[in-house]
């Protein structure tokens, strides 16, 4: 025997009425909603707590903190050249360009930055741009993938894996690259490794050319990024924003151009700018810089002196081993070098440089000696991430995704 | 504009209460020597003189000098790209400075920093809550006399605050009396009260 029961389903509008009735002493209730430390668009360890209304932010407020290891506090505890190991721990995906400023700023307050040997300076060029290049990629990939375009992940992460391999011969290290030291560089090009970066330089042209169609003209990644997250070029100013999401306002500046460091002012390079400053410009500046960064490469490959990588400074530079075994003099250095560090004077220097992410700055406050009396790290993603609150507000939460993909920060280096 | 213009403009603007500028590797660093007028002068700075952007805020421990703190503002103007610093001292007594965030919005959290990682208070900072450590932790963790190895807070919801463990790092290098066995890796303060 079988039973009929009708049932009356009225149609979505009558529906959505009815629930105003039923609810309504819940009309206008926000509700919390955390987001992370850990969730995968947050990146690492970034959280949000959002006030929503529906499906609509009207406050948010980042939490941050989650990796803060008192990289300020070691760095006073110990010599200039002992840091750099921690920096590689600032920006996880480009450590090789931390390594560089880090080092620039140092040889800075030591007054030996114009002393620096032109092949030296060419290969830091090449660690930054490589960095960069590895970092956007990155940022792309997670970027496409938080808003659904899985494919583009795979492919940038295929060439990554070449950067990797080449920054492993380069540095003894896949991540952890601590490549240079105060002075120069820890080791010169291993035999071979510019003609494995010439060939890496046509694939990844490829490479990016293959993200480009994936994504520019993809229908749903340019309606989930177009006119999402808007800054307009006075907040990001305000807001200290550095880097491709300042160049994403509208704003043409690039230290690199701006003041420049190393041999930049020698090499051939556009510097992209977007200006709408929504997801989308932030995307196509990254697109763009990538494809500047293996311009740069090129130049550095074509343009590579021979020489020495390190000042010719005995209290700068650790002398070589077989004349520390044999001389007086160096064997004084490296003790001294080893034991107190390089005697730096007093005084104060601030050096920032144009990371992947943005200006990384580091502010050294020596009263003298081998030891840093304050170093304080300016971190581009902690400035970067400080707009949150005044953007994410009035959008829905699903643009929530895009816009921390398109920021493209890094805790690392936020949290220090 | 060079920055030595923009730094004679200011200190003219304020007369007395400005000194230097002291240049070392090419940049230049002015004295402001009344701290309570630090918001007055950061707002000259940006209408008037076009730095824009604040590049950093920092904080300085002048440990067992007085005046306790220092406070390092990096300007930037896009206009003219100059940098300028401006540093203030302040009193431990005192640790108050009023906040610029009205000038430059991005100071907000850099003095959120400040004041979570020296214990140095904004007047008038719309939200001066902790940033990087965790809300109620009671140490102030970039003084000077904040061990390295970090100091027990009674947190019952925090995991670790136990003081760390120094063998195996961080190394700490200052050239001392003992062989390197016994000193390499130690604390820098074995003494300090924790």
């Amino acid at each position: 025997m079988t039973a009929t029961q009708q049932i009356e389903v009225k149609d979505s509008a009558a529906r959505s009425a009815q629930a105003v009735d039923d609810l309504r002493d819940v009309q206008g209730e926000k509700m919390i909603l955390n987001m992370g430390p850990s969730h995968p668009a947050t990146h690492g360890v970034l959280r949000l707590v959002l006030e929503l209304d529906g499906e609509i932010i009207t406050k948010a407020d980042p939490e941050i903190g989650y990796l803060h290891r008192g990289d300020e506090k070691i760095a006073e505890n110990m010599t200039y050249n002992q840091f750099i190991p921690y920096t590689d721990r600032l920006d996880y995906l480009a450590p090789l360009a931390n390594n560089v400023a880090y080092s620039l700023a140092v040889e800075k307050l030591l007054g030996i930055h114009d002393k620096l040997p032109e092949r030296c300076q060419y290969i830091r060029v090449i660690c930054c741009e490589l960095a960069r290049i590895s970092a956007h990629m990155l940022g792309l990939g997670a970027f496409a993938m938080d808003v659904g375009a899985l494919t583009v992940f795979l492919h940038t992460f295929t060439e990554r894996e070449k950067i990797y391999n080449l920054i492993e011969a380069l540095t003894g290290a896949r991540f952890t690259t601590s490549y240079t030291r105060i002075g120069g560089l820890s080791r010169d090009l291993p035999e071979g490794w510019t003609d494995e970066l010439a060939k890496f330089t046509q694939e990844i042209s490829v490479a990016i050319g293959e993200a480009d169609k994936l994504l520019t003209r993809n229908k749903i990644f340019v309606d989930r990024t177009r006119d999402v997250g808007v800054i307009s070029r006075e907040d990001a100013i305000d807001f200290g924003l550095t880097g491709p999401n300042l160049r994403g306002s509208n704003m043409e500046y690039d230290l690199r151009k701006a003041h420049p460091y190393l041999v930049y002012d020698q090499l051939d390079f556009d510097v992209p700018y977007g200006e709408v400053g929504d997801c989308y410009d932030r995307y196509l500046v990254r697109m763009e810089e990538m494809r500047q960064s293996v311009r740069l490469l090129d130049q550095c490959l074509a343009k590579l002196p021979g020489g020495p990588v390190n000042v010719d400074d005995g209290k700068i530079i650790l002398p070589d081993k077989q004349k520390v075994l044999s001389s007086m003099e160096e064997l004084i250095h490296q003790f001294m070098l080893v034991t107190q560090g390089q005697d730096a004077p007093a005084g104060e220097v601030y050096f920032g440089a144009e990371n992947p992410k943005g200006e990384l700055g580091f502010y050294i406050f020596s009263k003298g000696g081998g030891v840093p009396y304050r170093l304080k790290i300016r971190a581009p993603s902690f400035a970067n991430l400080s707009i949150l609150s005044h953007t994410l507000p009035a959008h829905m939460i699903s643009d929530v995704v895009a816009i921390l993909g398109s920021l493209d920060f890094v805790m690392g280096e936020c949290d220090r | 504009m060079t920055p030595k213009q923009l730094a004679k403009t200011l200190k003219q603007q304020f007369e007395g209460i400005v000194s230097g500028p002291v240049e070392f590797r090419g940049e230049l660093t002015l004295e402001l020597l009344d701290a309570s007028r630090i918001a007055e002068v950061c707002q000259f700075a940006k209408t008037e003189l076009g730095f824009d952007f604040l590049v950093d805020l920092t904080t300085i421990d002048n440990h067992e000098e007085t005046p306790r703190w220092t406070a390092v503002y990096h300007i930037y103007g896009y206009g003219h790209f100059c940098h300028l610093r401006l540093k203030i001292s302040v009193s431990e007594e005192e640790s108050e400075l009023s906040t610029v965030s009205s000038v430059w919005r991005t100071a907000n959290w850099h003095e959120r920093e400040a004041y979570d990682m020296m214990g140095i208070r904004f007047a008038g900072h719309p939200d001066l809550r902790r940033i990087l450590m965790w809300e109620g932790y009671p140490y102030f963790p970039l003084r000077k006399d904040f061990p390295l190895a970090g100091k027990p807070s009674e947190m019952p919801d925090v995991a670790f605050s136990d003081p760390a463990p120094l063998e195996g790092g961080p190394f700490v290098t200052v050239a001392g009396g003992e062989d390197s066995t016994a000193r390499e890796p130690r604390e820098r303060n074995p003494n300090a009260d924790r």
